[in-house]
C-alpha cells in the first residue's frame, strides 16, 4: 500500500501505542520512543517492520510512541494508520 | 527569652544551625509540603553547606532540593520514600555520598538510639502555641496524624515549629509538648492544602483492580483470619485500596467484630471504624480529609508515632499486632522478594516506607499486584532492588491467580481447600512472559552506589546504582 498522506492511529495512554505515518522517501523509516526501550524496544521495531512489510509499505516515516503496549496492539495500531494514510483503491 | 521568632531565618541563627549538620523532616504534608523548601532556601540566603537532609519521605514537591544539592547546600539525604522527580535526579548521581534508605520503622528507631543524629528538626505543625505545643489535627493546613515527627522531636538537638496556625497557649490537644520544643515560627503557609491530603480516595473501578482485591479478601477469609479481634492494613491506591471493600463485606457478612485498623488512614478505613469492623484505629498518617476529621473528633481513632507503629527495637509495636496487610509492588520475584524503591530502568520511584516492616510483623502479608504494567511483568527472576525480603512475604495475588511462599504450605493448602486459584510463582512469571512476550535481558549498569538500602535493623540490604 502506497502512503499517501499523514494520519496516525492510537494513544498516549498507558499500554497503547501513537503511530504516526507519513509518506517516505523511498524506504521505511522508523522513530521509536518507547517507555520500555530497554526491554523491547528491538522487538517492537522488528513487529512494526514486520506488520509494514505485510501491508505492502515500502516507503513510509512511521514516528511512534509506546507506553508499554503489547504486540497485537503495535500491529493493530500500524494497520489502522496505514488504511488511514494510504491511497483509497479505485471501486 | 520568647520562643516565638519573627522569621524562619531567625530561628535557625537562634538554633545555631552550622555547615555540616543534619536537619529533619517529617512528611504528613505530603506533596503539599512548603517546610522543607523554604528551609532549604533560607539556608542557602545564610550561606549554610554541606547539609544532610534526613526527612521521612521526600516528594516532586521537593524538586527545589535538587537545586540546592547541586549548589552544595546539602550533600547528604536520608529518607524512606524518595518520589520520582528528587528519586531521577539521585539515579542521575547528583549526591558524591549515597542517599541512605531507612524504613519507617527503622528511622525513628535509629533516631531514638543516637544512631542517626539530628542536630535541628523542623516540625510542620499545622497548629501550635508560642511554646510550641502542637497539633496536626487544627488549622487551614490540618494533616492529622503526626506520627513521624515524635523520634524527631524528642531527640533533635534542637526542635523548630513552624506553623501558620498560631493558637494562644495551651493548644488543647496539642500532640507534641513544649518540654522538646526550642523555637516557634508563624509564616504565612506551611503547604498547600490540595497536596497535604486528598478530598476523599476513590475506590478504584479498574476490573482488574478489582478482581485482585476479591481474590485478596478472599485469600484473607481462607486463611482463618476474619474472626473477631482480626486487625489490617492495607495501602491508599489501586488493589490494596479496594482490598479493603471487600474484606468490610466479608467482616459485615460474617458479623465480624475487628480490633484495629493500621497505618496510613484513608476514609475507607474510617467507614469500616463506623460500620463496627474495627473497635479502633491507629494512626500514623491520614491520607484524606476524612481521616483527619475523624482522628480530630472520634476518640476510638488514634494518633501513634513512627515508633509505636513499627519500631524493631519497641518493647511492643502495633504492627506485631497485625494480623493480615495487603501491600503493592513495582517487581516480586521467584523468591518473593519486592521491589518498591526503582522502576524497570533501575531509576528510584519511591521507597520502603512502612513496607518492610508490616510485611516482616504481619500475621499474613499479600502482595496484589497486576500481572503486567504497560509490558513489564510484575513477577520477574530477580528484582532489581531488595525492598522487602521474601521471607516477610506469604501471598502474591494477581488477576491470574495468587501464588504462595513455599515457607507456608499449610496457607497453600488452605487457600487450595477453599478452591482459590493457586499457582506456582514460576507460572504466573511464565504467564506473564507470554501475555508480553520474551523481555531482552536488560541490567542497569553498576558502576557507582547511589543509594543504600538498609534493612530494619540497620543492616546492608542492597544498594541502588546510578543509572546513565
Amino acid at each position: 500500500m502506497k502512503i499517501a498522506r499523514q494520519a496516525a492511529a492510537g494513544s498516549l495512554e498507558s499500554s497503547d501505542i501513537l503511530v504516526t505515518m507519513a509518506p517516505g522517501g523511498g524506504e521505511v523509516e522508523i522513530i521509536l520512543t518507547s517507555s520500555v526501550e530497554n526491554y523491547y524496544g528491538d522487538a517492537i521495531r522488528e513487529t512494526m517492520r514486520r506488520t509494514l512489510e505485510e501491508l505492502g509499505v515500502t516507503s513510509a516515516r512511521v514516528e511512534a510512541v509506546d507506553h508499554g503496549a503489547l504486540e497485537c496492539t503495535i500491529k493493530a495500531r500500524i494497520t489502522t494508520a496505514v488504511r488511514r494514510a494510504g491511497e483509497e483503491a479505485r471501486l | 527569652m520568647s520562643k516565638l521568632c519573627k522569621t524562619l531565618r531567625e530561628a535557625m541563627e537562634r538554633a545555631g544551625l552550622q555547615n555540616g549538620q543534619t536537619i529533619s523532616f517529617h512528611h504528613h504534608l505530603r506533596n503539599g509540603d512548603y517546610v522543607l523548601n523554604m528551609v532549604l532556601e533560607a539556608a542557602a540566603a545564610m550561606g549554610l553547606r554541606e547539609l544532610t537532609v534526613c526527612a521521612s519521605s521526600v516528594f516532586d514537591c521537593h524538586r527545589p532540593l535538587i537545586g540546592h544539592i547541586q549548589r552544595g547546600v546539602v550533600t547528604g539525604l536520608e529518607a524512606s520514600y524518595i518520589s520520582s522527580a528528587v528519586g531521577k535526579a539521585v539515579s542521575q548521581g547528583v549526591l558524591d555520598k549515597p542517599v541512605v534508605f531507612r524504613t519507617h520503622g527503622s528511622r525513628p528507631a535509629d533516631i531514638m538510639s543516637g544512631k542517626t543524629h539530628i542536630d535541628v528538626a523542623f516540625l510542620a505543625a499545622p497548629s501550635s502555641d508560642p511554646e510550641g505545643n502542637c497539633s496536626g489535627k487544627y488549622g487551614p493546613s490540618a494533616c492529622g496524624s503526626l506520627g513521624y515527627a515524635f523520634a524527631d522531636a524528642q531527640m533533635a538537638d534542637r526542635v523548630i515549629v513552624i506553623t501558620d496556625c498560631l493558637q494562644d497557649y495551651p493548644l488543647a490537644g496539642a500532640s507534641i509538648g513544649e518540654e522538646l520544643v526550642d523555637l516557634v515560627v508563624k509564616v504565612d503557609a506551611i503547604g498547600d492544602p490540595a497536596g497535604i491530603v486528598s478530598g476523599t480516595t476513590r475506590m478504584p473501578r479498574d476490573p482488574v483492580a478489582l478482581r485482585i482485591a476479591d481474590l485478596a479478601a478472599q485469600a484473607i477469609d481462607a486463611a482463618g483470619l476474619l474472626r473477631d479481634g482480626f486487625s489490617f492494613q492495607t495501602g491508599a491506591g489501586g488493589a490494596s485500596l479496594a482490598a479493603a471493600e471487600y474484606v468490610r463485606r466479608r467482616m459485615l457478612e460474617k458479623k465480624v467484630r475487628g480490633s484495629f485498623a493500621l497505618g496510613g488512614i484513608t476514609g475507607y478505613m474510617v467507614d469500616m471504624l463506623q460500620a463496627g469492623c474495627f473497635q479502633a484505629i491507629q494512626d500514623v498518617q491520614c491520607f484524606d480529609l476524612k481521616a483527619v476529621r475523624s482522628l480530630r473528633e472520634d476518640p476510638r481513632h488514634r494518633e501513634i508515632t513512627a515508633i509505636q507503629y513499627a519500631s524493631p527495637w519497641a518493647k511492643s509495636t502495633a504492627a506485631a499486632h497485625l494480623d493480615a496487610v495487603v501491600l503493592g509492588a513495582t517487581q516480586i520475584d521467584l523468591d518473593f522478594n519486592v521491589n518498591v524503591h526503582t522502576d524497570s530502568d533501575g531509576y528510584i520511584i519511591g521507597g520502603s516506607g512502612g513496607h518492610t516492616d508490616v510485611a516482616e510483623e504481619a500475621g499474613l502479608t499479600v502482595v496484589a499486584a497486576p500481572l503486567s504494567r504497560a509490558r513489564m511483568s510484575i513477577v520477574v527472576d530477580k528484582v532489581l532492588t531488595v525492598s522487602t525480603p521474601g521471607s516477610s512475604v506469604d501471598l502474591l495475588v494477581t488477576q491470574y491467580g495468587i501464588a504462595v511462599n513455599p515457607g507456608r504450605p499449610e496457607l497453600r493448602a488452605a487457600l487450595q481447600s477453599s478452591g482459590l486459584p493457586v499457582k506456582d510463582i514460576r507460572e504466573l512469571r511464565a504467564l506473564a512472559e507470554a501475555i508480553n512476550g520474551p523481555a531482552a535481558p536488560y541490567r542497569p549498569p553498576r558502576k557507582r552506589v547511589a543509594a543504600r538500602v538498609l534493612g530494619r535493623r540497620g543492616e546492608e540490604q542492597d544498594a541502588i546504582y546510578t543509572v546513565q
